[in-house]
């Protein structure tokens, strides 16, 4: 079943980059600055956290010497996490943003998830560049662990992009979905250690959070560019069975349901 | 070369008398079914041979949309089967996958690809597209400056970019201005005698007749008539005029062609006759010479308001000429059953050359839709002929005068 979603995908591909392209270009259009606002925004962001977290307000994490290491840390997470948060927003909505599309043509409906999570992956990729320029700027240079971020994102994709599958299927039919992610995304992301490094948790709250999938893959970040190491692999083995199992759900459910998404619409 | 075969298509929608009870059964395994099916397709099935063109008629509601979306793919059927083979186009909705702030060019890149075309092919279709839309500089320009009649142009020059080996067009076509209809429906032509298979949903009588041969009619989710286009329209026809109380008849007439006659029968035809000059009866007419129709009607119960109306067809089944006796202020009041009439129309016969008929209708009102005591297509045959004024074309007879100056 996945070769013929892969194939229908492949001969629409000129149709997924022109809409990833488009939804890029349409964002600014008619701007004075145009594409200069896509670094912009994430730039002052960066700057927000570092500065103003570690210059300011002084925070600092334990065991680090560099004072720029707390705005690090979090950058490093937060940004990762807006990536996949993204990625799952936009794929809880995919099937009813374009119902009447869906309803009106005929094309491999394939095309929407994959084009959802390939224009997430263009914004991140601008902020993610801007955030490692800002560390050679700032002379935080990252080491050879960086490479470690390429799988990371792998699997960061097919974790959300499978999730935001199933749900962007059970929203067409359950609208209640849409509502009950927000509040479970918030809870997620402050079960997730992003802001505060998991040793300064309860020791009891800490048991739990380790069991939550996103905790190893912010961590594995965290080591990369805060302590320039190479992330736990067996700490990510666990996610990515997950994540796996994931997939090949949201499969059979975008199967089972792609027809009577149409009729629901 | 492609054709449709569909056989006994089916289509339902499940409707759950909850949101719970349908979580109930997606949940629960091996649990009974807790929807029930609105069957708004039954029981469907037709074949349109290769480079055949067919019409499909009905009123709102029928299941003419589902059918096409099913025949489209974009939903699929219930139960049945459907095969159809080659490239296929629709015209449902135009403009799909547009952008208003992009340019037309930009657009039509977009929409190409949604309709599966590759970037080469939309490089070397695009001077074709431009040319086709006429809508000169504007090409490049953002759609949203665009009249909703050139966002139509340019949505037609894609979707009919290439020649499809199916085209599949609802009624929505008839938008934008009549310059453009005309181009488009030549196009569809076009593509028709190149081999396209065609499949045209409408209510619009002419462009049926006209394009199709053969038509289906649906009603109620059901395929109630399938045969020429121009017994379908009449059928479909008379039923719009019905609807409740009464019975639509059809005969087969000498000349092959069937007669539909529909109606209350409150007031009925007893007869009708073409009268020449000398008052016999005829059904050859020399052009231009005076005629008379005249109609017996009987009135078989007591109704308020009659009006008598004729319509006279070419034989494609256009309409070339139709009055009634409310549009000329003639109508009755008060008829008591057993009364007769006779009603005498006078006209010279200033048309072309050819077969026609005429349709009668005995109404209430201006139109038949709303009480018909009888409606009766072809109720009478006649041929014009031209032996005494020169060979003209065309379905009317002007008896234009000429003078010429020369210098």
């Amino acid at each position: 079943m996945i070769p013929d979603l892969l194939r229908a995908a492949w001969g629409y591909r000129g149709f997924i980059y022109g809409s990833v392209k488009r939804e890029f270009q349409s964002r600014y259009r008619n701007s004075l600055l145009g594409a200069l606002w896509n670094i912009i925004n994430p730039l002052a962001m960066i700057i927000v956290y570092t500065v103003i977290f570690s210059q300011l307000m002084q925070a600092r994490l334990p065991g680090v010497e560099n004072n720029l290491a707390y705005g690090i840390f979090l950058c490093s997470g937060l940004l990762t996490w807006g990536f996949f948060q993204e990625m799952i927003a936009r794929g809880q909505g995919v099937f009813l943003d374009n119902g009447n599309m869906l309803k009106k043509l005929s094309f491999p409906r394939i095309t929407l998830p994959i084009i959802s999570v390939l224009s997430s992956l263009v914004n991140f990729s601008i902020i993610f560049s801007l955030f490692i320029g800002f560390l050679v700027v700032t002379g935080n240079y990252p080491n050879i662990s960086i490479l470690a971020i390429f799988p990371l994102i792998l699997l960061q994709i097919l974790f959300a992009m499978s999730l935001g599958i199933i749900l962007g299927v059970l929203n067409v039919f359950f609208r209640d979905i849409g509502q009950f992610m927000g509040v479970v995304l918030q809870f997620w992301f402050w079960f997730t250690p992003i802001i505060y490094p998991l040793n300064v948790a309860p020791k009891q709250a800490q048991e739990w959070i380790v069991l939550n999938p996103m905790t190893s893959v912010a961590q594995a970040y965290q080591g990369v560019f805060v302590y320039g190491k190479w992330p736990d692999w067996y700490s990510l083995w666990p996610t990515f069975a997950i994540a796996l199992i994931l997939f090949v759900v949201a499969l059979r459910l975008f199967r089972k349901r792609a027809g009577e998404i149409v009729d629901e619409l | 070369m492609s054709e449709i075969q569909v056989v006994n298509l089916g289509k339902a929608y499940k409707t759950y008398p909850s949101q719970w009870a349908r979580l109930a059964e997606w949940l629960i395994p091996n649990s009974k079914p807790r929807h029930e099916l609105k069957w708004v397709l039954t029981d469907i099935s037709f074949h349109i041979k290769p480079g055949e063109a067919l019409g499909v008629v009905g009123m709102n509601g029928a299941g003419k949309s589902t059918l096409l979306k099913i025949l489209t793919g974009t939903t699929q059927a219930t139960s049945g089967h459907l095969s159809a083979t080659g490239r296929v186009a629709a015209l449902l909705e135009l403009g799909m996958g547009f952008h208003p702030d992009f340019t037309g060019r930009q657009n039509v890149y977009m929409a190409g690809q949604l309709l599966g075309l590759s970037m080469e092919e939309l490089h070397t279709l695009m001077p074709s597209i431009e040319a086709f839309a006429e809508i000169g500089e504007y090409m490049d320009h953002p759609l949203r400056t665009y009249s909703s009649g050139m966002q139509m142009r340019l949505a037609f020059s894609v979707a009919t970019a290439q020649r499809p080996d199916i085209l599949i067009v609802d009624e929505a076509l008839s938008v934008g201005d009549s310059y453009f209809q005309h181009k488009s429906f030549d196009r569809i032509r076009q593509f028709r005698k190149e081999g396209t298979t065609l499949l045209i949903v409408s209510h619009d009588r002419q462009s049926i007749q006209s394009v199709c041969d053969r038509a289906i009619l649906l009603n109620k989710g059901n395929l109630v008539m399938e045969g020429p286009p121009e017994e379908v329209m009449d059928y479909y026809g008379a039923m719009m005029a019905e609807r409740e109380q009464n019975t639509i008849r059809q005969e087969r007439l000498d000349n092959g062609k069937v007669r539909t006659i529909s109606g209350t029968g409150e007031a009925s035809i007893s007869s009708v006759v073409l009268l020449d000059e000398q008052g016999k009866a005829t059904e050859v007419i020399e052009v231009g010479s005076p005629v008379t129709l005249e109609v017996r009607v009987d009135i078989n119960s007591d109704i308020p308001r009659l009006v008598l109306g004729f319509m006279i067809k070419d034989r494609m089944g256009q309409a070339i000429y139709g009055i009634n006796t409310h549009r000329l202020n003639r109508e009755l009041i008060d008829l008591k059953a057993g009364d007769k009439v006779v009603y005498r129309y006078a006209f010279p016969a200033n048309i072309g050359k050819g077969h026609y008929s005429i349709a009668l209708s005995l109404s209430r009102l201006d139109s038949h839709i709303d009480t018909n005591y009888e409606w009766r297509d072809f109720a009478l045959v006649f041929h014009i002929i031209n032996s005494t004024q020169p060979d003209f074309v065309g379905a009317a007879w002007l008896d234009s005068s000429l003078d010429i100056q020369r210098s």
